[in-house]
Formats: C-alpha cells, structure tokens, sequence
C-alpha cells in the first residue's frame, strides 16, 4: 500500500480535504462540541493509515502542501485586527492587563499541577507553553529545557479542547463581552482556536487574533521565570 | 489577475517573514508576517482591497490547515500515552483557568471604564 500511494501525489491532500468534508457532514448532524470538525478529521485520517498500513510519511507527502499555507492564513489575520483597530486601541488596557493575567495564572496553574502531581521538570516544561501558537512554543520549550515533540503534541490538543469548550466555559462564567471572548479563546487556545473565534464575530475573531501575538511574547518572557520557581 | 495579485502579495510578506527568523529571537514567520501585513495597512503601503478576497479565503479554510499537523499527533503517542493523567488533568484545568480569567478580567475592566463613561 505504501509503495502505491507514496507515488501518487494527491493522496494526502485528498484525504485531508475528504476527512474534513465528513467531520462537517458529522458535524451538521450531531451539533455537540465533542464533534469537533478538527479531531474527528484527524481521527478519521488515523484510522484509515493505521488499518490500511500507511505511513505518516506517505499520507505528509501531500498533505505537508496544506500545512505550507498555513503561514499565509496566519499572516492574513493581520486584517480582521486592521479592520478592529479602533476597538483595540479604545480596550488596550483591559486587553493587556487581561492577556497578562491569563497567561500567569495559566502557567502557574500548570507547574502548582504537575507539582502535586509529581511530574517530571521535562513534562512540566514541556508543558508550560501550552497555550501558544506551536512554532513560539517550541522556542519556548527548548529554551527552558523541556521536550518540544511533546509540547507540538499539547499544543495542538489545547487548541482543540479550547475551540470545542469555549463556548461552554463562556456561558457557564458570564463572559458575553465580545472582546472578553476573543481574548479568552485566542490567549488559552492559539490559531486554533482562532478559527473558532472567528465563527463567534468579526470582533470575537480579532481580539482572538491578537492574541496569539501578545500571548506569544508574553510566554516568550515570563516562561523561563515562572519554570525557575518549579525547579 | 486580481487573485493572482493579491496571493503574491500575501505570498511575499511570508517568505519575509521567513527570512526574518534568521534573526535570534524565538518568533515564527507567521508572527512576523502578520506584523508585516498589519504595519503595513496602517501605514497604507498595502491598501484592504489589494489582498482583502484572497485573505478572507485563506482565513475561511484555516480549520482545515490544522489536519496534518494533527494527524502527525500519531507520531508522539508514546510520549503522551506515557504521561496520560498528568496530561489530560493539565490541559484541562490550565486551559479552563486561562480562559477563565482573561475573559473575566477583560470584561470586568471593559465594563467599568463603559460605567465610568456613562
């Protein structure tokens, strides 16, 4: 099988673009959260190559086309944020103070964590630049010593488990703002989350955006300190 | 030649931005980029409409840019099979709290500068 379609160049595009026709299609039938379009595509995709004996390898010869534009879409966030600009200088206190707060609280909250729970110092470091986009956070990672093919791993399973609870965690604590949402979803769950925000609005959409730039240099920052008091 | 027009564009601030991570600072090409396309618009270099169609797609299709990073999660299962509990309680009580109190305290601090305006 392998031999196959590791000569053929649309095999993995196909089955992105396939998997992520389907899991809409689930999507539109079962509306609950746990359907999230990204993880049943990708469990979709895994399921298949782990039955017919395929190789990541094989499936990324194509599919790695569709990852390269992702650099592109990222960039193009830059408009809904042109678009919301007056809205963001009009909240730059709370939207600063707000994503400075998050991001402290949530690194804090993983290292008091993996303290009780008696993690090892690589899993916590690993661990503690979760909630940014992956390419920053694997800096991070190496930077303060932790394992980053584990921190790619969490960081995409973050960005899944904020997009499909954020909705949820919004009602259930009152946060109906639109800015107050999109900072809450961009600064816990990255790109990833982004896409989601952008579902919510325009507004919802940009703050979540800026976010993923702020909370960024943020980590960038405050990472190495807050990993030196779980040392 | 509109569209073509407007992927090069969005085309050219990535590759700079690529080019920029050869400086010693741990930001991706995408950060830069969007700093780029945003400093950009603001100072009119770049007009909304030069890249606006091309854009709203690429931003319409992100969802489906995560999938192959997502499937290569079945490259590191060990690593993450190894550490389960610890993993799973983490991510869910670090990413509720972040969301929790970024959201809360943006609103709260939105609300009171709205009542102090009123």
């Amino acid at each position: 099988m392998n031999s196959i379609l590791s000569n053929t160049s649309y095999f993995g595009i196909v089955m992105s673009l396939l998997a992520y026709w389907i899991a809409v299609q689930i999507r539109k039938k079962l509306p609950y959260p746990i359907f999230n379009p990204l993880l049943i595509s990708a469990g979709i995709i895994i399921g298949v190559l782990y039955i017919g004996d395929i190789d990541f390898e094989t499936y990324n010869a194509s599919a790695k086309f569709i990852t390269s534009l992702l650099t592109p879409a990222t960039v193009c966030l830059a408009i809904p944020l042109y678009k919301q600009s007056q809205i963001l200088m009009k909240h730059l206190s709370a939207i600063i103070v707000s994503l400075l707060c998050g991001c402290l609280a949530g690194m804090l909250s993983v290292g008091i964590l993996c303290m009780i729970l008696k993690a090892d110092q690589t899993l916590l470091f690993s661990l503690l630049p979760k909630s940014i986009t992956t390419a920053i956070a694997i800096d991070v990672s190496k930077l303060i010593g932790g394992n980053p093919t584990i921190t790619v791993g969490i960081v995409i399973i973050t960005g899944i488990f904020g997009a499909m609870i954020s909705k949820t965690v919004c009602q259930l604590l009152r946060i109906y703002h639109p800015v107050a949402i999109g900072l809450a979803i961009g600064n816990s769950s990255h790109a990833i989350g982004t896409a989601k925000a952008i579902e919510f609005g325009e507004i919802e959409g940009a703050m979540s955006s800026l976010s993923i730039v702020i909370a960024g240099i943020f980590t960038v920052i405050f990472a190495p300190i807050i990993a030196n008091l779980f040392i | 030649m509109k569209y073509i027009q407007q992927f090069l564009i969005i085309m050219i601030i990535s590759f700079l931005g690529e080019l920029l991570t050869l400086l010693p600072l741990p930001i991706p090409a995408s950060v830069y980029g969007l700093l780029i396309l945003l400093i950009s618009l603001f100072t009119g270099i770049i007009k909304l409409k030069d890249v606006e169609d091309v854009a709203d797609w690429l931003i319409l299709i992100m969802p489906i840019l995560f999938v192959p990073s997502t499937v290569s999660l079945m490259n590191v299962t060990e690593e993450l099979v190894a550490n389960l509990i610890v993993i799973i309680i983490v991510l869910i009580v670090g990413t509720v709290v972040v969301m929790g109190v970024t959201g809360k305290v943006a609103q709260a601090m939105i609300l009171r500068k709205e009542k102090q305006h009123e």
